[in-house]
């Protein structure tokens, strides 16, 4: 720190250097795992998936009775933004054989599956809330779960996940997330995603939390962004069609109970569209921007957990939404950046938790869930965490040890997003530890779909992060990339050889009425409409978050 | 928790505001009352979608950053770009070669680059992008896939080129062709994908499928790690 004007105000400074001064002594060092016991313990002491008063069971419809957090169960018991007498169905703006709600990596990869089978570009439809490409898989950085190399195998990745997900996983849906995960970057790599390679052309594989293998491909901290715009350059170039900046906000059916397109709200002019498809792929992404139990989050600006609700509505089931992924660390430091993601690929390459005393406290890569709940623990059931000044806590992960350990220029090299991202702040991530604390990441529950992406409702299809099952109760790193581009291609497969034979009969928004009556017979009385469609971060409300978080 | 921060005063597309000074461009905007349609995206510097021009008070000079990632001074004027109207050529991968006649085929006004280095002065990413630029250009694809790949195509470097070069998408066309004809696909990942299909894990995957969870725990509990 001697040559070089550190970030962190003058009171952190102490704390930097007892973690200097064990720096050494830590290298190499092996902090024992959890046994099942222990982990078990701690996830019942402090993970917020177990404060039970911060969930509720869900008083309607089909999946009634299921545990999910009060933020979830608000927008289910709400009613629907539209009146059905609001939209003229009889007005067509967009009719396709395939349509496809969300353009991230799930989307993505079913628009171009639908066109590999037999869907022309101009029958398949992409709608997104935002630009094409926004979402959480742009923004994911450490890594995508493959078992490609040599040592490795789809069996092994399979118990990694199994066991991660505390045996709740769907076994069928982990079967073919572990059996296509290596034709996933065989194909990324025929598209043109460039890889982060050893010198003899295989690749750079490194460990995540919970994997018993080095398993996880990267594209330095930047994959999700590197596979999304690869992904995104093929929809373009295939002259795909797709409309940005219009918001989905319920399904529309038709007389015989099918899925038949979907209700839009046109964000430049405020204005409903109708689609109507034959097959409809839901593929909107997660929840993040709901700040479950006041938590930051590192979500895209868009995951409002708009397709949880309109699936619901239109007679889905819901599996796992009582748990919620934490990730262990994201920033706690400075204000501008707090919640946001510090890749868990650091930890992959060397980066230790420690406490306000310089001490490793944890095995590093622990599953999410452990690591998060040990993280909490240190600062607020052993009060070893280090105070920020806006009365945040958090504990150092210890970067320069990155370099040590791989040698110099690792970080600039394979994290050149966190370095930029903090030395814009002056803490350069070389040399001075990052200060982290769980932050809001992943929905693991969600829409319930089979190995072919169906829902259970005739013509819903639904892939990505949306979706429950495939993770069980906890998510391993690198294995939501994965998912998306699993299930996305299944679904746009499975809608493609659907819209090839399926008629449509009327269309009708009847289930909205239907819903609105379950809401009554439920007694829940609210004046709550959803989906949310955009958080809202205005003025006041800005602080109110600030304000629940500490 | 309260922002005690010492106030500044910004100029969102002109009009006057007083906001907290440490926070980021896009809290300051939302802070003022404005919810973000488009201009907002990820919110944590990879995506591009709010790419944004200021000037500060007193000075001449245009600069480029992301509004979520760079924080409000004291009086400056500021414009969000949320969108570049920029060509974007369609081609199959499959079809094109990777070398220079294909980047000029597609892209052209590539020649025209006059190494001002103004693509670069307005990169919020510190890419060096007029580099990268001239390595497509001189046909060097590896150069020109590894000096752009930090590129989230905010927009920035084509709206200030004199030359009207879209930099963003020469470099997309320049590290797909260098993924897939120069670097090539893993051989270890070939093999394994034969393997799946061959059914070689097929009925290791069938006994983990129907084992009892108190026997998948043990199995779990039990298995080999490799450590990092």
């Amino acid at each position: 720190m001697s040559d070089y004007t550190s970030g962190y105000p003058e009171y952190m400074h102490e704390s930097i250097r007892k973690v200097e001064e064990t720096r050494s002594k830590r290298i190499g060092a092996r902090f024992r795992s959890m046994t099942a016991d222990e982990k078990e313990k701690i996830l019942h002491d402090y993970h917020p998936d177990w404060k039970m008063d911060q969930k509720r069971a869900l008083k309607v419809g089909s999946s009634k009775g299921q545990l999910m957090p009060h933020e979830v169960a608000d927008i289910i018991e709400a009613h629907s933004m539209i009146k059905p007498g609001d939209i003229d169905l009889s007005k067509i703006d967009y009719d396709v054989d395939v349509l496809i709600i969300g353009a991230g990596g799930a989307g993505l990869s079913a628009a171009i599956l639908a066109n590999d089978n037999g869907i022309e570009p101009d029958n398949i439809l992409i709608v997104q809330k935002l630009r094409l490409g926004d979402a959480n898989s742009k923004m994911s950085q450490g890594g995508i779960q493959a078992a490609d190399a040599p040592e490795d195998s789809p069996s092994i990745h399979y118990l990694d996940i199994i066991g991660g997900g505390h045996y709740e996983n769907k076994p069928e849906l982990v079967e073919a997330l572990v059996k296509e995960g290596p034709d996933v970057i065989k194909w990324h790599e025929e598209l043109g995603v460039q890889y982060d390679k050893l010198s003899d052309g295989t690749m750079l594989l490194i460990s995540g939390g919970g994997t018993s293998r080095k398993r996880m491909h990267s594209c330095k901290d930047y994959t999700g962004m590197e596979i999304t715009r690869v992904l995104m350059d093929e929809v373009i170039n295939r002259k795909i069609n797709y409309v940005e900046f219009t918001a989905a906000v319920e399904f529309i059916k038709d007389d015989m109970g099918q899925v038949a397109g979907v209700v839009l709200y046109d964000l430049d002019n405020d204005e409903y569209k109708v689609a109507r498809a034959k097959s409809t792929i839901l593929a909107t992404g997660g929840f993040g921007r709901l700040h479950i139990q006041g938590y930051e989050t590192t979500n895209h600006y868009g995951a409002t957990g708009d397709g949880i609700i309109m699936a619901y509505r239109a007679g889905a089931h819901l599996i796992h939404l009582d748990s919620t992924q934490f990730h262990p660390t994201g920033s706690a430091y400075p204000e501008q950046i707090v919640g946001q993601l510090c890749t868990e690929k650091l930890r992959g390459r060397g980066a230790q938790p420690v406490n306000v005393d310089g001490e490793l406290f944890v095995y590093p890569l622990e599953t999410r869930d452990v690591e998060a709940s040990a993280l909490i623990r240190e600062c607020y059931g052993r009060d070893k965490g280090i105070v920020t000044p806006s009365g945040m806590r958090g504990v150092w992960l210890d970067t320069p040890l990155i370099d040590i350990i791989n040698g110099e220029g690792t970080i600039e090299r394979e994290f050149a997003a966190m370095y930029r991202n903090h030395k814009k702040f002056n803490i350069d991530i070389r040399k001075e530890p990052m200060l982290v604390f769980p932050t809001l990441h992943y929905q693991n529950g969600g829409v319930e779909i089979n190995v072919n992406c169906e829902t259970g409702v005739p013509g819903l299809y639904a892939a990505g992060e949306v979706c429950g099952g495939v993770h069980g109760k906890n998510r391993l790193m690198g294995n939501s990339q994965l998912d998306l581009y699993v299930f996305g291609r299944r679904a746009g497969k499975a809608a493609a050889e659907r819209a090839k034979t399926a008629r449509i009969g009327k269309l009708t928004l009847k289930h909205l009425d239907d819903y609105e009556k379950m809401l009554k017979e439920s007694d829940v009385v609210t004046d709550r409409k959803s989906p949310m469609i955009l958080p809202e971060y205005r003025g006041e409300k800005t602080l109110e978050h600030q304000l629940k978080l500490l | 928790m309260e922002n005690n921060a010492d106030m500044v005063t910004i100029y969102v597309m002109g009009k006057k505001h007083m906001v907290p000074g440490n926070l980021t461009i896009m809290k300051a905007m939302e802070y003022t009352g404005h919810q973000f349609r488009r201009g907002a995206g990820c919110r944590g510097g990879y995506c591009g979608a709010c790419a944004t021009i200021y000037r500060k008070k007193g000075s001449y000079k245009l600069e480029g950053a992301l509004a979520c990632q760079k924080i409000v001074e004291d009086g400056m004027y500021i414009a969000q770009i949320p969108f570049s109207p920029a060509e974007k050529k369609t081609y199959d991968l499959d079809e094109i070669k990777p070398d220079a006649a294909t980047i000029l085929e597609y892209y052209p006004e590539v020649s025209r680059c006059l190494a001002c280095n103004t693509c670069t002065k307005a990169c919020p990413q510190d890419i060096m992008v007029m580099d990268y630029v001239q390595a497509s250009l001189r046909g060097d694809l590896e150069q020109a896939a590894k000096l752009s790949f930090d590129c989230i195509s905010c927009g920035l470097c084509a709206v200030r080129c004199p030359a009207e070069i879209v930099p963003y998408n020469i470099g997309t066309l320049a590290r797909r062709l260098y993924a897939r004809y120069i670097d090539g696909p893993s051989q270890h990942v070939l093999d394994r994908v034969k393997e799946v299909e061959e059914g070689k894990f097929d009925e290791e995957i069938e006994v983990l499928k129907h084992m009892s969870r108190a026997d998948l725990k043990i199995k779990y509990e039990q298995r080999d790690k490799v450590e990092e």
